[in-house]
């Protein structure tokens, strides 16, 4: 029996210091893009049609959020509220009097959302790389941003109409509503097509296609039928951008971001063991069909929210976890968080760019995107050894 | 340990690929299947490894039907070797080695975990390879490293389809001849498709011989692989040489006659 007699492990060996040094330069990328994220959003905030120093912006969000609290304290808890007023030290508030409205009125809440659509975006586009064992696939190629296109040109064209008056939903928000309805609807299609044939990698991946297909044929009709006014609107939104930005879409999309995350990543074994092919992992105790099918709605569902409040951003679904697994491997553990932290640096810095570089004029967001990441994944490619840390 | 094989049957779309197949495994044995191309061995290997559920008949391990048992544990008792192998661009040797040991971490990796990993490789001549990427290496590194994967699950059974089909012949020897070590030592039992009907011969304590899903002949190698049954279920004519090395068989001529 093979528990009678354990032979005497090896210790210290060449697997343990490999593995040691690979985990310490995987957590020192994460810490180095967590510190490129918080700086880039510090200075995004402060530049623009009108610039704010980085210790205005940083006054600014702080003393916005003192003050915030203290109105919530004296409202709610008014015991706690004189506790925190008897504090000596105060923040205070910074020396342009403007800083704060656009601070944290205009910017703060586009600098969320970007962050929030790149880590949602590629997180997604990670876990069904691993899921599907594709390098190729990502939110775009499975039909989810074709069939959100068309949830929101529908929304677009036929107006908010009675549907959205009997729900009382502005506009926008039923813009919102039907993308993400349509985005989410796309990964039932496509499990609901490939149950059918047994959820068979291949099968998914051209279920997915097809969805994108068939709802880009509904998309171009809708072009082709409306008028002037709405086709342009419609093409704003299919170039995608971070306009959509308010307090409300960020306090929605944070939980839900945050939760998903956090399933995804724990599925971060699994996805490692599916490497190794479907076989080998229902050997290794792995139900591949419910991690299959739990994997995709999730990383559809996070994927469809953001992408309702910002139209179609490709790219970075399909690259940031891509950039990232030549850096650091392809253990999900490093690679899920890596690749939502690399995701949300290329849109925020994009954006950023997008916005102020032909300041007062903002340009699509995707012109950039897919320029500057298209060059560093390039460099990465060309440098010759991008792989790996070890 | 005894992993006992009961009547299995497997249907794919309504045609009957293993037809009834009943064998047992026990401790320190290796069973071998031999057959043509088509005759159920990969399915039945896959059945055991838990890749697929047997249309009818049972499977237990030590008098316990593996259906009853939480497939997180079945995993720490049958480690599988696929005949295809699956690997990913950027994974290291010792990583792919690493996910052996899935059903024993949680999330972090301990340091026993990683000491087995090294003992899994070690076993192969493979410990200096560690931290190679897989695509580094020749077909033969690589079929040693999934080898080693399902030495690290340290299971009681090993299930191989066609383990050394990639291999040249002195890595066949020397795999066989570790596996059989491995094996013995561990007290584990191993189920192995084979093609090479000498491999089945020299290694095997027992010959599983199938034929269109059927069992048709089961026993030890020297008493079952006859030139007569070889030649029913081949379509081969061959001889047996006896000498001081052992017996081999030596298939010469496809029966016309078939």
């Amino acid at each position: 029996m093979a528990d009678d007699n354990p032979p005497a492990l090896p210790q210290n060996t060449t697997v343990h210091s490999l593995y040691k040094e690979g985990s310490s330069k995987r957590i020192a990328l994460l810490t180095g893009l967590s510190l490129l994220v918080i700086i880039s959003a510090v200075f995004s905030a402060g530049i623009g049609t009108v610039s704010i120093s980085p210790q205005d912006t940083i006054l600014a969000v702080g003393h916005s959020c003192a003050v915030s609290l203290q109105n919530f304290l004296h409202t709610y808890l008014p015991y706690v509220a004189g506790w925190y007023d008897s504090i000596p030290f105060t923040i205070p508030a910074p020396g342009n009097p403007q800083a704060e409205l656009i601070v944290v009125g205009f910017r703060l809440p586009r600098i969320f959302l970007a962050i929030l659509t790149g880590v949602s975006l590629a997180v997604a586009g990670a876990v069904m790389q691993g899921l599907l064992r594709n390098p190729l696939v990502s939110p775009f190629t499975l039909g989810l941003s074709s069939a959100a296109s068309f949830g929101a040109a529908l929304a677009i064209v036929i107006g908010p109409g009675i549907v959205a008056g009997l729900f009382m939903v502005s506009y926008d928000m039923f813009i919102v509503i039907m993308a993400f309805l349509f985005g989410w609807l796309s990964m039932l299609l496509v499990y609901w097509i490939s149950r059918s044939r047994g959820t068979t990698q291949s099968t998914l991946i051209l279920a997915g296609v097809v969805i994108g297909y068939i709802f880009t044929a509904g998309v171009m009709s809708l072009k082709y039928i409306t008028n002037n006014e709405k086709l342009r609107e419609l093409m704003i939104w299919l170039m995608g951008g971070m306009w959509g930005a308010s307090w409300s879409a960020v306090l929605l999309l944070i939980p839900l971001v945050v939760i998903c995350f956090v399933l995804l990543e724990r599925m971060a074994w699994d996805l490692n063991a599916l490497s190794a092919g479907d076989d080998v992992a229902k050997n290794l105790g792995i139900n591949v069909e419910r991690l299959r099918l739990s994997g995709l709605m999730i990383s559809t569902f996070i994927a469809s929210c953001c992408l309702a409040f910002t139209g179609v951003i490709g790219f970075i679904g399909l690259m940031g976890p891509h950039i990232c697994r030549m850096i650091i491997g392809s253990d999900h553990r490093y690679l899920i968080p890596c690749a939502g932290l690399m995701g949300a640096a290329i849109l925020l810095v994009s954006d950023t760019l997008a916005r102020t570089i032909m300041s007062p004029v903002e340009i699509p967001v995707g012109i950039i995107m897919y320029a500057i990441g298209g060059v560093f994944f390039l460099f990465l490619i060309m440098r010759g050894r991008g792989r790996g840390l070890y | 340990m005894e992993l006992v094989i009961e009547n299995i049957s497997k249907d794919y779309e309504k045609k009957r690929v293993v037809d009834s197949v009943s064998f047992a495994v026990g401790s320190g044995e290796i069973v071998a299947l031999v057959g043509p191309n088509g005759s159920g061995k990969s399915t039945i290997i896959k059945t055991i490894a838990s890749v697929h559920r047997q249309s009818a008949g049972s499977i237990s391990i030590d008098r316990k039907n593996i259906d009853t048992i939480d497939p997180v544990d079945l995993a720490k008792m049958i480690g599988y070797v696929p005949q295809q192998f699956t690997y990913t661009l950027y994974s290291t040797v010792f990583e792919t080695v690493l996910l052996g040991r899935r059903q024993h971490i949680k999330w972090a990796v301990s340091d026993e975990e990683l000491s087995r990993v090294q003992q899994s490789l070690d076993a192969l001549e493979m410990g200096g390879m560690a931290g190679m990427f897989m695509d580094q290496l020749s077909g033969g590194e690589r079929q040693k490293v999934f080898i080693a994967r399902a030495l690290a699950q340290d299971p009681r059974v090993f299930v191989f389809d066609e383990p050394t089909s990639a291999l040249d012949i002195r890595y066949q020897i020397e795999v066989m001849e570790t596996m059989r070590n491995i094996t013995r030592e561990r007290g584990a039992g191993m189920i192995i498709a084979v093609h090479d009907l000498n491999l089945a011969y020299r290694y095997a304590d027992l010959v599983v011989v199938l034929n269109h899903g059927k069992m048709v002949g089961y026993g030890k190698p020297q008493e079952v692989l006859t030139p007569a049954c070889i030649n029913k279920v081949y379509g081969v004519e061959s001889f047996i040489v006896d000498n001081e090395f052992g017996k081999f068989i030596v298939p010469f001529r496809a029966n016309s006659a078939l």
